[in-house]
């Protein structure tokens, strides 16, 4: 049985002009101790699909699914208390802002306790105790002290730590990661990716990275599963997505890195993604698909079988034809 | 934290300098000679006028006089009233706790009233509760206070006969104040009944006086959580499983407190103000009341007096407001 199955996933949006869907029929399944990673450009409904599993959306939103099970239970079924209980101990998730997702009020010390208190109802002295044995598993220096430090006056890659220490804190079995690397620089995105890595090695708890860094990818991810516009275009294991893509987007998105590129210019996926007024009707990538004909933009292409790395796509592209082309 | 506090202090200086010029100046701009209104109706004569003159100083030019204040003010001497011939320092204070007394009752009823209404209407935003508060916060905003207070009297003391029309306790009871609030000077008594008397004659002055200020604090409230509500550390909260109560209550209300304290800051001034007027329609024997008619017989000491005070009261309250800022959120504290 899969930790987390997910399947056909929508979630739409009441706006003023209209319903706005930003999940379209997505599937996830993660089993205990994968590394699932979500790739795909900004607007693809990655960090939406996440929210709506974990039942973050405002009340504009409106989630329905096939299947939306966690570890047997399916989670829309639970009342918003069960639900809260399962939230930050069984399934725990960090963003992409460490200096905004803390709270500027409270020091870290307290926020860390908070989430002890809740789930396992620690004793004062214990709860100590534990938030620093967690200071220290994410790397942070004299931990004693840094309990009582509030947020801004520490740095984001600091603040990341602390926001992984918080999610750890109860032994999560399922880690989300909403591009935990985006806001900070270069040199701190390893040394996180370091820690998450490791930690999910140690504990053996499953991770869903969601990223739209296609290197972040490479070098974290088991497997990867490929999103746009709120559709999952496809999903391989990671050596074999990076060797043979499938799908055209996944092709372009590997063309555009630029360890990839052949060329003086790099290559670029001209346009963006969809949105709620110019939805193609037929496959939803081929008005930026390079070999996108007449049935591509009528008609929506069907998932194809695993070997073709479910691409929803009429015209996968399998290994021999790239060699052609 | 200190030199943060003394350098707030420091900015008191010209506030206060301004204060006492204005104090000075407006109550001298008014028609109507001080003198002449002491002499009543059989009037005086002209050498009896020019002694007085003389004796308070006004045959001075007019910068003289305001130094003198000044140095007056300075050595802790706000001069005497004219009718009374009392120092205005001794009858503001013993007036002023009957104001005190109000006013932070007053304070308290709109805080724990509007806070929560503003909380819930944040919560529920464009639900029910959130219509009907601030639908009232709207309509109590906008009720004129003799109005409110006179509707009130008319069916809680005049149909209900539940609450009394004025004072600020029973005549039954009598008791040497020590303290100067009756809440207090009641239960110090120890005579039966008369704490319950005291409350009594409080409640409706409290809610007149309190109703615009909880008004405002729960607008104030019910906007500044709701741009909390959509910051990223709500979210971060909520993903934690934390309750409902917590993550509103505790991670959204501390955040927001902040503008919220800021009003309710300047809102002391409007109560003080607004003071005025509740007491006199209650007969509540505070500065408001004194106020007035000190205006009305050109009592300059006790104008000037009364309104300094009263403006350093409202200085010191927000002092102290910035003083929480630090505390609420540690972030202001750097700068």
């Amino acid at each position: 049985m899969p930790l987390l199955e997910i399947r056909n996933l929508t979630v739409e949006f009441a706006t003023a002009s209209g319903p706005f869907r930003a999940v379209d029929g997505a599937d996830i399944v993660v089993e205990s101790g994968d590394i699932l990673a979500i790739v795909g450009e900004s607007g693809s409904g990655k960090s939406v699909m996440m929210m709506a599993m974990m039942g973050l959306l405002p009340w504009t939103a409106t989630v329905t699914s096939d299947v939306m099970r966690f570890d047997g239970q399916d989670l829309a079924d639970l009342s918003t208390r069960e639900r809260r209980r399962l939230m930050g101990k069984d399934i725990a998730m960090i963003f992409q802002e460490p200096m905004s997702s803390l709270n500027p009020c409270f020091n870290v010390g307290y926020q860390i306790k908070e989430a002890l208190r809740q789930h396992l109802g620690l004793d004062r002295k214990e709860r100590h105790n534990r938030a620093i044995e967690l200071l220290e598993q994410v790397g942070i220096p004299s931990p004693e002290k840094r309990l009582n430090v509030f947020p801004h006056q520490l740095s984001g890659g600091m603040n990341q730590r602390v926001m992984i220490a918080m999610a750890i804190a109860c032994s999560p079995r399922l880690l989300i990661a909403d591009e935990p690397t985006t806001a900070l620089d270069v040199t701190i995105q390893a040394q996180v990716l370091d820690l998450l890595t490791g930690l999910q090695r140690d504990t053996g708890m499953a991770m869903i990275l969601i990223t739209h860094d296609m290197g972040v990818v490479a070098e974290t991810a088991e497997r990867v599963s490929v999103q746009y516009a709120g559709q999952k275009v496809e999903e391989q294991p990671v050596t074999d997505l990076f060797a043979t893509p499938h799908h055209p987007y996944t092709f372009a998105l590997l063309a555009a890195l630029p360890e990839r590129a052949t060329e003086k210019h790099l290559p670029t996926i001209k346009g963006v993604v969809p949105g709620q007024f110019d939805r193609p009707s037929g496959c939803l990538f081929s008005p930026r698909c390079t070999f996108a004909d007449e049935t591509c933009k009528s008609t929506p292409p069907a998932v194809q079988p695993a070997s073709l790395g479910y691409a929803r796509c009429h015209y996968p592209i399998s290994a021999k034809t790239e060699e052609t082309a | 934290m200190l030199k943060y506090f003394l350098a707030r202090l420091l900015t008191f200086l010209p506030t206060f300098v301004g204060v006492t010029l204005i104090s000075f100046s407006f109550i001298r701009l008014l028609p109507g000679d001080p003198i002449i209104v002491m002499a009543g109706e059989r009037g005086m004569s002209e050498e009896r006028y020019n002694a007085l003159m003389q004796e308070f100083g006004f045959d001075q030019p007019i910068l003289v006089q305001y130094w003198d204040y000044l140095l007056g003010v300075v050595q802790g001497d706000l001069g005497q009233s004219f009718v009374t011939k009392r120092p205005v320092w001794d009858e503001f204070f013993a007036l002023f706790p009957a104001t005190l007394e109000l006013s932070i009752c007053a304070m308290i009823f709109a805080v724990m009233l509007g806070l929560p209404a503003g909380v819930i209407a944040a919560v529920n935003r464009g639900k029910l509760p959130d219509r009907l508060f601030m639908s009232i916060a709207l309509v109590g905003y906008s009720m004129p206070i003799f109005w409110w207070a006179l509707l009130l009297i008319i069916v809680f003391s005049g149909n209900l006969g539940m609450t009394p029309v004025s004072g600020r306790i029973d005549l039954l009871y009598y008791f040497d104040s020590t303290t100067g609030f009756m809440l207090i000077d009641s239960l110090l008594s120890g005579q039966e009944g008369a704490f319950r008397s005291a409350v009594r004659h409080l409640i409706l002055p409290v809610i007149v006086l309190g109703t615009i200020p909880l008004a405002v604090i729960a607008r104030q409230t019910r906007s500044a959580m709701l741009e909390v509500l959509s910051e990223d550390y709500i979210r971060t909260a909520r993903a934690k499983g934390l309750t409902p109560a917590r993550v509103n209550g505790i991670h959204a209300l501390r955040n927001a407190l902040i503008p919220v304290i800021t009003v309710i800051g300047l809102m002391v001034g409007t109560l003080l103000a607004g003071a005025i007027l509740t007491e006199t329609i209650f007969s509540w024997p505070g500065i408001g009341k004194w106020m007035v008619d000190s205006i009305f017989r050109r009592d300059y000491p006790v104008v000037q007096g009364g309104l300094m005070l009263i403006a350093v009261m409202v200085m010191i309250v927000n002092l102290t407001v910035d003083v929480l800022y630090g505390f609420i959120n540690p972030k202001i504290r750097k700068r």
